[in-house]
């Protein structure tokens, strides 16, 4: 390998220069990037919408959120497979996973609801493990996707192509995401829910059912992850080992969101799905990850400064 | 107490039966790929016990294989041969499935001085730690795409250019596996003096690598590769239909595991992928006879299988190495057979067999196939080649 390296550098290894020059040189790669961070973005904030709901409102941190993801993707596979169009899955998945949440909440999460943070923690992992492993059982280990048959656009002379799927996904998801946040602020159940994570005693007092609404809450999560799933079976590729990069990838959004704040899920979910296409083409492929952590980093940083800042004027 | 005792100590050879032991990952991520290699040896066993057995010492014995699962993670797979060798007496092993795997038992195998022959680990890394114990029936993976650059300075002769002027994207994961087909890559590119225009390595959780065919798009290289294993595969077959990526020639591993014809049909014609074995190659040996013959016998015992993976093939072709070697040897001491497998010369359905000082399989070549017609026919090296070379690719947009 290191003889490897060194033939590279020999033979000119491509540079982030380069790379970048690219960029001015042929703008329209600009678009291609621009469109898939934008498609591949949406499917992220959906999941990582799931995850600050629950989080917010319930106090969970999911760690199995990318194996519901998983879950909905394999929905997807297999009703294909049984001659279903996976789009038609969405709706089938959606209502599958809110049952499943529905299931799990009954069965673990509302006995951890209320212990401290680890305690929720190793439950939701062990949870991620037997999904995985279920996944695996039932579907074996390889790597699956659902054809959508939908076409695939060019533009610019075939210099820009987009799979009419990923748009048609970033249209779904968009549509999806419109759905639940109106539900959030117009119904009875969505206010129960935002008095609950505002203060769950104070709504228990208000004669909220608060228990029903931490069910409907995590099954809600559990079928937004679904719909997640669903959209990357059709765009990218899905295994049942896959679903931690999605968890991680969650969290990422939500911590860089801040706490509390669903629109800030939305944008930050976009701007990771753009950062990543940006830093795969002039960092490389390698680096694809890794800045979009150090871009939390930053984040996490500035947010301190601010909030220094916003300490010292309120002394 | 006595029963305790005699257990370890003869189960080596238990009355006319010579046991063999294997971790094998029968759950978890490597399941499929596992049980082929289960089946694999199986499938020898039976065939050679039904031939008659194996002959030592003027003795016919029978083989028998015990398994374990290792859950397709390093640390069992460790546990299970430690398991193996000091509770169940087993003196000959059988390899595990993938290099990690392996990487995990050899050290267990060398410090008991047990003998294992492996099928199913190809990582260069393997050969370079002065192991002494481990023979490998199959090619190292380095050489897996290497051939792919020889083909590519071929046909830029053919088109009155020089090798020097073809231009190579590579595309690889980033783990030991991908990175040794990588260095073979490099290695040979550098011999032609080729210009490496691209060398992006995805991360082993990435299912996404379209801001590196965007570059492949604006480069325009003529040879571009890919290897990241089944994902990889997947992957890279989806998003170079969806982006309309239009290279003259690709080169990928892991085509068939990955099952990119099945999934994106046409839009994978012509992609070039190694394969450590075909049935259609004239290899021929004394067991099972031609490679044909063995695709024929395997499926009819397996009828579930429409195409016998590789995998199975090298599996069974690791159980004849052991009966060779025991009948060479003529014994059932672990450093004598060790010595015969060390001296391997036996021509089989996968190949000839041989090993190097370091314990890789050298015997045979990695072959080339295309994807011509959605069917998988050699097209490299120019000796066993059952079909020509489509270039450049003619692939359906």
């Amino acid at each position: 390998v290191v003889a490897g390296r060194a033939a590279a550098r020999a033979s000119g290894k491509p540079s982030v220069f380069q790379n970048i020059s690219l960029l001015v040189q042929a703008p329209v790669l600009n678009i291609q990037l621009l469109l898939d961070g934008l498609c591949i973005g949406a499917t992220f904030a959906l999941a990582a919408y799931g995850l600050a709901l629950v989080w917010g409102v319930m106090n969970v941190k999911n760690l199995a959120q990318g194996d519901f993801v998983m879950m909905g993707g394999y929905i997807a596979v297999a009703l294909a497979k049984a001659g279903v169009h996976p789009i038609l899955a969405l709706p089938i998945a959606i209502v599958g996973m809110f049952v499943f949440g529905l299931v799990v909440y009954r069965l673990v999460i509302s006995y951890v609801i209320d212990r401290d943070l680890f305690t929720s923690l190793l439950a939701t992992f062990g949870l991620a493990i037997v999904i995985a492993q279920g996944l695996n059982l039932i579907f074996g280990p390889e790597v699956r996707t659902a054809d959508s048959g939908l076409d695939i656009l060019s533009l610019f002379g075939g210099l820009v192509t987009i799979a009419e799927i990923k748009l048609a996904s970033l249209g779904l998801a968009a549509g999806f995401a419109v759905i639940v946040i109106l539900y959030m602020k117009r119904s009875r159940m969505g206010q129960a829910i935002r008095a609950t994570a505002q203060d769950a005693r104070a709504a228990r007092l208000m004669g909220i059912d608060t228990d029903r609404v931490y069910a409907f809450t995590f099954a809600l999560n559990a079928a937004i992850c679904g719909a997640s799933g669903v959209l990357i079976s059709m765009i990218w590729v899905i295994q049942p080992f896959f679903g931690i990069t999605y968890s991680i990838r969650s969290f990422v959004i939500v911590t860089a969101a801040g706490f509390g704040n669903l629109p800030g899920v939305i944008i930050s979910g976009f701007g990771l799905g753009l950062a990543e296409q940006y830093a795969g083409f002039v960092l490389g492929a390698e680096f694809q990850q890794a800045t979009v952590v150090a871009l939390l980093v930053l984040v996490l940083i500035w947010r301190q400064i601010e909030q220094a800042r916003h300490r010292q004027a309120v002394r | 107490v006595a029963f305790a005792f005699a257990g370890p100590a003869s189960s080596k050879v238990d009355g006319d039966t010579i046991i063999l032991g294997s971790a094998i990952s029968l759950t978890g991520k490597y399941s499929s790929n596992g049980v082929n290699a289960q089946n694999g040896y199986d499938f020898a066993v039976k065939k050679i016990n039904d031939m008659g057995g194996v002959k030592v010492g003027g003795k016919t014995y029978k083989l028998k294989v015990v398994y374990y699962d290792d859950e397709s993670t390093p640390a069992r797979g460790a546990q299970l041969a430690e398991r193996l060798i000091q509770q169940d007496g087993v003196k000959f092993m059988l390899g595990p499935y993938s290099s990690g795997l392996t990487k995990a038992i050899a050290p267990v195998t060398e410090k008991y001085k047990i003998p294992m022959v492996e099928a199913e680990g190809a990582a260069r890394s393997l050969f370079t730690q002065g192991y002494k114990y481990i023979f490998a029936v199959l090619s190292t993976s380095e050489q897996y795409l290497a051939s792919s650059i020889a083909l590519a300075a071929e046909m830029a002769e053919k088109e009155g250019k020089k090798p020097s002027d073809v231009r190579v994207a590579m595309v690889f994961e980033n783990d030991p596996f991908s990175l040794d087909v990588r260095a073979g890559v490099v290695d040979d590119a550098k011999k032609y003096g080729m210009k490496i225009v691209l060398d992006d390595k995805m991360p082993r959780d990435l299912s996404d690598i379209s801001a590196t065919l965007t570059k492949v798009k604006a480069l325009k290289p003529d040879l571009l590769v890919v290897s990241g294993h089944e994902k990889g595969a997947t992957t890279a077959a989806r998003q170079i239909m969806e982006m309309k990526v239009d290279v003259p020639m690709i080169a990928m591993t892991h085509c068939e595991s990955g099952k990119i014809v099945q999934q994106f049909g046409k839009a994978t014609e012509s992609i070039l992928c190694p394969t450590q074995w075909a049935e259609t190659l004239t290899y021929k040996g004394k067991t099972f006879g031609s490679a044909g013959d063995y695709d024929k016998a395997f499926k009819a015992a397996y009828p579930s299988y429409k195409t016998v993976p590789y995998q199975t093939a090298q599996a069974s072709a690791a159980v004849l190495v052991w009966k060779d070697a025991f009948e060479r040897a003529n014994s059932f001491d672990t450093d004598k057979l060790r010595d015969a497998l060390a001296a391997t010369q036996l021509d089989t359905f996968y190949g000839h067999m041989k090993f190097s000082p370091a314990g890789n399989g050298i015997g045979k070549p990695m072959v080339l196939r295309q994807i011509q017609d959605g069917k998988y026919v050699v097209v490299a090296p120019t000796k066993f080649a059952s079909a020509k070379l489509v270039y450049p690719r003619n692939a359906e947009q």
